[in-house]
């Protein structure tokens, strides 16, 4: 394998990695949608760090990796219309990421000041919380941007 | 490049490929951190399980389908017999068939695991063991992309 061969196998690892973890985190935003106590929705959050983990390093690793990629090959360039339309889409997809990560921090804080209270049954606030649609839109949209990334990269329109 | 050269109708079949690896792939992420993470909690056992068996086992079966959806595409069941098949599409029938069966080995452990579970008995190797080979089966899909993209010789 050659030095390029390498980079391009670490773009779509990394790229495999966030696609995953994107999956990932849509098990546990599901699951979130059921839960009703402090307790699980902390033990939940546990199991969505990790996720929150795994999608940052595949975010960095697929961008970094990829924009090395585009100025190794000869073939295609950073100013191609189709890599422009993937770093736009990656943008838009790391922005709504990360608010979603700070949406769904929120229950999270509020089952924690429960269970500093003391209270540790079902709670209809910590419900609507898990529910909220603000968090789930912005997975919805980063997820979309990311399809639209996977589907860019392998027609490559215009190429 | 690659997508430049490879003739249009293979894309859907690479896309459909594409799309259950990294379906199995999250799920068995979920999976293994849900089972290693749940501190005895039914709940997270429970989400380890199912994510297997509702996300990953469709997400298997669409992989599966597909690549040989692509192989039969690309035509490498017509190679002439003096000439040998690529070690990256080896490595990728090895980690796709070998690590099916595991998949379903897993699964079955679990399978029961919850049952026993639901009944008030332990289950802890049983679920110990699904998320070993969920743990086994992680590394063999990093190995399979590896291979797959970087397709050494």
């Amino acid at each position: 394998m050659t030095f390029e061969d390498w980079i391009f196998a670490l773009h779509l690892l990394s790229a495999a990695t966030l696609v995953g973890s994107l999956v990932m985190s849509w098990i546990v935003v599901v699951s979130l949608l059921s839960v009703h106590t402090p307790g699980e929705t902390i033990a939940l959050s546990r199991v969505a760090m990790v996720g929150t983990v795994t999608t940052v390093v595949g975010l960095i690793g697929a961008i970094a990796f990829g924009i090395w990629l585009a100025i190794l090959r000869d073939a295609f360039h950073v100013w191609d219309g189709w890599v422009i339309a993937a770093i736009v889409l990656w943008v838009i997809a790391a922005a709504a990421l990360w608010r979603s990560f700070i949406e769904y921090a929120k229950p999270v804080e509020k089952a924690r000041a429960l269970i500093a209270a003391g209270e540790t049954a079902p709670s209809a606030e910590l419900t609507a919380s898990n529910r909220a649609s603000n968090g789930l839109l912005l997975r919805v949209l980063a997820s979309a941007a990311i399809v639209l990334i996977v589907i860019d990269m392998l027609w490559k329109p215009g190429a | 490049m690659l997508a430049a050269i490879r003739p249009g109708e293979q894309d859907f079949a690479l896309l459909l490929h594409l799309v259950g690896a990294t379906v199995v792939f999250g799920a068995l992420l979920a999976s293994a951190t849900s089972i290693l993470l749940a501190r005895g909690e039914t709940r997270l056992l429970r989400l380890g399980y199912f994510s297997l068996l509702l996300v990953g086992l469709p997400g298997l079966i669409l992989m599966r389908l597909a690549g040989q959806w692509l192989y039969n595409l690309q035509k490498w069941d017509a190679l002439p017999d003096q000439i040998e098949q690529p070690a990256w599409l080896g490595i990728g029938f090895v980690v796709a068939d070998w690590g099916g069966l595991l998949f379903l080995v897993s699964l079955a452990l679990g399978g029961v695991g919850i049952y026993r579970l639901r009944h008030g008995k332990s289950a802890t190797g049983l679920l110990t063991a699904t998320t070993l080979i969920s743990l086994v089966l992680i590394v063999a899909y990093v190995v399979a992309v590896w291979a797959m993209t970087g397709k050494p010789d």
